[in-house]
């Protein structure tokens, strides 16, 4: 492992108008799509939205299918319990995210973009729409063929993974599709898709703004660049923060704990739920355990199982249903854990559950139901105890 | 050698296949069974039941083998330990908030999750019991379907059915998560929404979640009433599907077993809906007759073109989604409610019996029906003109019922009157079926001449194309039809209410023209209809096409109007077609319905 001290850095938030994204743009277009593309690849960017698939390569995918029409979407859905940076990224730097995905259009082939916005986040349109209509206006006067608009939510966790937010965005129902095709080949109205994460799409930008190497410059080998964490739970520093990727859990305990930290989720609900025993040698990136940004912080006041109670009610309600293992399976260890505690099945139960979840995470659909396995077998396998007792 | 050749191993056994099959379906090349729920030959790929998995090396995952495409390379594993396990789960899931009260459902023995519960021993299963509210009573309402949701694994085998290939979408899913499940527009019972009876979600459901409603008690209490006269009649596709119910494979034909095992379970007459089949030709041929003459010769406006009237689920369909066109429809009843009329009026009067003492049953491969012979309207012979519908699954219950060994009865005839039919009748069963007749019959009549097809057999009006076309030049006309002379008729046929909805949009918005148009709602026709035998797929009704075109060709007459029983209907009793009798008891009138 590289020897240095991860930080705070600040580039994310840094201000930024229209005019200058715009100028950065045009300036980006000197070099050929594949260039940006190469960048984008060497730089080591991955998707921040959580699952860390690598960006420059999906904008490839992208680039080499052969169709007329190709789309652009920026997954502005944060529903992830303990997630609330691309709120924060829209609401202050929404010119960047416009920019990355312009500079991913040009990239791929795609003359049009759209964010699809979370439902509760529909407060944010009249300022979100402004900085559109205005980036679009002036990528028109700079004759840039490429049109951004927005598309709002209604309230489902599961219209964030991917190829259900297609579904939305067609009119039909939230429901994630079968995989292949994968989005890169038939995504939004079955056209090449590039689907980013808010917080990617602003870090490809950056990638342009400041250059592959001082991008590389920060982070570890496997997990390249920054990131904008969420901080959240028995913390006296809550709030949104951009830290080096690859930082261990420790040192971020050290700089967010309250001193009594119990466990960290890590990537919230659908994340991993690290004890105290676990700090030293947990890394936060893709070597180790990646994130989405969440990181919700556990004092020893907390019980466990009112925490992964409360994870297994959020991914009963939320799962679709439509697929058996994620609509009955979180429903079984839900009830699977209620029961044990009432006294009602065995402690062994636990184990049960656990070759349930087991077979949620290489039989479900789509990745709401295979992660839910995540939290719950990190809870019960660090703290069975608060949840038998 | 334009397809391209995939290599892999399935258990390790190589195999190639086209580029585009899927691990499902190269698995059955080989022979593995891959067990499935939501996946059906007839409907898209959903992917969402889970039960056909399969490992595929160097996959974290597993993969839904009905909904990923082969790939060079790939080394699959059907059975492995991670397999049986996953597999064995889903079960145990669906299970966990299934209503298993198989002994006392409908569809015991004949439940896809039962035979998997049953082929992987589940027994006593180790997760918790959901079923939900176990009280609450099933969707009743509708007299054709019955829906319970405690039953339902949410395979939506039924949503795209009815969304695919009916255009309908009556069921579709709400909500989410725990609380999701099938339902209709507003939650509103089945019997209030856009439903057209037409019941292939029935056909498709793997449990016993959507069923018919039966009515196989009061027939059996009708039968031994010995104050009742029960009649029965049997429609065209029901002979060519029974047997499958009762140990034939599909496209057997078991006309006379049938009528045999009719009469041992004791109706006291068992007639032939072939007999009003052909009644239909003699009224609707002569309807659009008329509404020809009326067109041409007297340049009235009249709705063309005319369309068949024998299938309730189009009818409703009709109603529903296109009430501007519901005069284009054939004032003719369906056959079973002509069949219906004529029996407690024609049939009560020649046989001396009371009608208020008669009970009307018939054999339908139709759900459909069920609500037809409930309408308000079919009461022509101051009774309700049928009384119950059994479809071609439930008689086949009735038939085991009466201990009856089906294979080995003799073949017996109809009873008569109103017990003869044409081979014209009897293709009613398949799409195209009404055309065939009714050109066969139409021709003659206008130029005394049989169809210029060999040997009468309408190629172009036969087969499973979505929406067929067919033209026919009429010259040499006899003297009373002048007026048709040289006109080259025009007719299209559609099956399945997706094809229905295509060209009835064509026609409303005048891209095509036409003068006669069939449509049935099932796909296939009757012999596709929702009563008939489970499972359905493209080669089974195939195989019951085949066969309603031989029964057609071994029958000694083959034209509507040569039938001897409807000339003698005529003469005694109707008159004439579209006379003042038929008028009463033939011809009926449509009702606009809303779509929400």
């Amino acid at each position: 492992m590289e020897n240095k001290v991860l930080k705070r850095v600040d580039y994310i938030f840094q201000e930024s108008s229209v005019v200058e994204v715009i100028e950065l743009i045009t300036k980006t277009f000197k070099k050929t799509p594949d260039d940006i593309i190469l960048d984008v690849i060497d730089s080591g960017l991955r998707g921040r939205g959580g699952a860390g698939f690598p960006t420059g390569l999906k904008w490839r995918f992208a680039k080499n299918e052969d169709s007329p029409v190709k789309y652009v979407i920026c997954n502005a859905d944060e529903g992830e319990p303990g997630t609330f940076k691309d709120r924060e990224i829209l609401e202050t730097v929404a010119s960047k995210v416009l920019a990355g995905m312009c500079i991913c259009g040009h990239s791929i082939g795609a003359k049009e973009g759209f964010i699809y916005l979370r439902g509760e986040y529909n407060y944010l349109l009249p300022h979100l729409s402004k900085v559109t209509d205005d980036f679009n206006n002036q990528l028109k006067t700079k004759n840039i063929d490429f049109t951004v608009y927005i598309k709002s939510g209604s309230g489902a966790y599961i219209c964030g993974e991917e190829s259900a937010l297609f579904e939305s965005m067609e009119g039909k129902r939230g429901e994630p599709r079968n995989k292949p095709p994968y989005p890169t080949i038939s995504g939004y109205n079955a056209k090449p898709t590039v689907i980013n994460n808010v917080e990617t799409l602003v870090y490809a930008y950056m990638i342009c703004k400041m250059g592959v190497e001082k991008f590389k410059e920060l982070g570890t080998k496997d997990s390249r660049g920054s990131k904008v964490f969420s901080v959240s739970g028995d913390t006296p520093n809550a709030g949104i923060f951009e830290l080096e990727l690859g930082m261990p859990l420790k040192d971020f305990v050290q700089d967010f704990g309250d001193g009594d930290t119990k466990a960290v989720q890590v990537g919230g609900a659908s994340g991993h739920c690290v004890p105290r025993k676990h700090f030293n040698e947990t890394i936060i990136g893709f070597e180790g355990i990646p994130t989405g940004g969440s990181m919700m912080i556990f004092n020893s006041s907390r019980s466990m199982y009112n925490v992964l109670h409360d994870y297994l009610e959020f991914f009963t309600e939320e799962s679709c249903g439509q697929c058996t293992p994620c609509r009955v399976g979180c429903q079984q260890l839900l009830k699977g854990i209620e029961a044990v505690k009432k006294g009602e099945r065995k402690p062994q139960y636990l184990d049960e559950l656990k070759k349930l979840s087991a077979t949620m995470k290489v039989a479900a659909k789509c990745g709401l139901g295979q992660s839910v396995a995540n939290p719950f077998n990190s809870i019960i396998d660090n703290f069975r105890e608060e949840i038998i007792y | 050698m334009n397809e391209f050749l995939v290599n892999l191993k399935i258990n390790n056994i190589p195999v190639s296949v086209k580029e585009g099959t899927t691990i499902l379906d190269a698995a059955k090349i080989l022979n593995f069974k891959i067990p499935t729920l939501c996946n059906h030959p007839d409907l898209t790929v959903a992917g969402n039941c889970r039960v056909c998995v399969v490992e595929v090396e160097g996959s974290r995952l597993l993969s839904a083998s009905c909904a990923t495409p082969v790939s060079e390379g790939m080394e699959v594993y059907t059975n492995s330990e991670k397999v049986r396990t996953a597999r064995k789960h889903v079960i145990e899931l669906l299970l966990s908030e299934h209503n298993a009260d198989c002994t006392k459902c409908f569809k015991n023995g004949h439940c896809e999750l039962q035979d998997l519960a049953s082929e992987y021993r589940i027994g006593d299963h180790v997760f918790i019991d959901m079923v939900k509210d176990r009280s609450k009573l099933a969707d009743m309402s509708s007299p054709s379907i019955a829906k319970d949701d405690s039953k339902c694994i949410r395979c939506q085998r039924c949503v795209r059915t009815c969304e695919e290939l009916q255009s309908v979408s009556a069921l579709a899913v709400i909500n989410k998560g725990d609380h999701q499940k099938i339902s209709t527009f507003m939650n509103k019972p089945m019997d209030d929404v856009v439903c057209t009876n037409c019941g292939q979600c029935i056909n498709r459901c793997p449990t016993g979640a959507l069923t018919e409603r039966t009515y196989l008690e009061e027939v059996w209490n009708a039968i031994n009433n010995p104050s009742k006269h029960v009649v029965v009649q049997t429609a065209p596709a029901v002979r060519i599907g029974l047997g499958e119910d009762l140990g034939y494979k599909p496209g057997e034909r078991v006309t006379g077993k049938m009528v045999a095992a009719l009469k041992h379970i004791g109706f006291d007459s068992v007639l032939d809906t072939d007999f009003t089949a052909d009644l239909t030709i003699m009224e609707e041929g002569t309807e659009l007759l008329t509404r020809l003459k009326k067109a041409l010769v007297e340049g009235e406006k009249v709705a063309l073109p005319m369309m068949t009237s024998c299938s309730p689920g189009w009818i409703k369909f009709q109603e529903h989604m296109f009430p501007d066109l519901l005069n284009n429809l054939s004032t003719c009843k369906s056959p079973q409610q002509m069949f219906g009329a004529l029996a407690k009026t024609y049939y009560a009067r020649k046989k001396g019996i009371d009608p208020k003492n008669m009970v009307s049953v018939s054999i339908m491969p139709c759900t459909a029906k069920k609500f037809e012979c409930n309408r308000p309207e079919m009461r022509d012979s101051g009774y309700q003109d049928v009384d119950y519908v059994l479809t071609t699954r439930e008689l086949a219950m009735m038939v085991k019922q009466a201990g009856i060994d089906f294979m080995k009865l003799d073949d017996e005839h109809y009873d008569s009157i109103m017990g003869e039919g044409t081979g014209a009748a009897v293709i009613f069963g398949a799409t195209g079926g009404v055309m065939e007749a009714a050109l066969r019959t139409a021709y003659e009549i206008v130029t005394g001449r049989e169809v210029p097809f060999k040997n009468l057999n309408i190629m172009p009006v036969r087969g499973f194309e979505g929406i067929k076309e067919a033209k026919v030049l009429i010259n040499d006309v006899k003297p009373e039809w002048k007026f048709l002379e040289g006109v080259e008729l025009s007719v299209a046929i559609a099956h399945g209410l997706h094809n229905a909805n295509e060209l009835m949009k064509a026609v409303r918005e005048g891209k095509v023209v036409y003068h006669f148009i069939e449509v049935m709602g099932c796909p296939g026709g009757c012999l596709g209809g929702g009563g008939q035998p489970i499972p359905t797929s493209p080669e089974i009704r195939q195989k019951r096409a085949s066969a309603i075109y031989a029964e057609d060709e071994g029958l000694p007459l083959r034209k509507s109007h040569l039938n001897p029983e409807v000339a003698l209907i005529y003469k005694e009793f109707l008159g004439e077609p579209l006379g003042h009798k038929s008028h009463d008891l033939l011809h009926t009138h449509y009702k606009v319905r809303k779509r929400y």
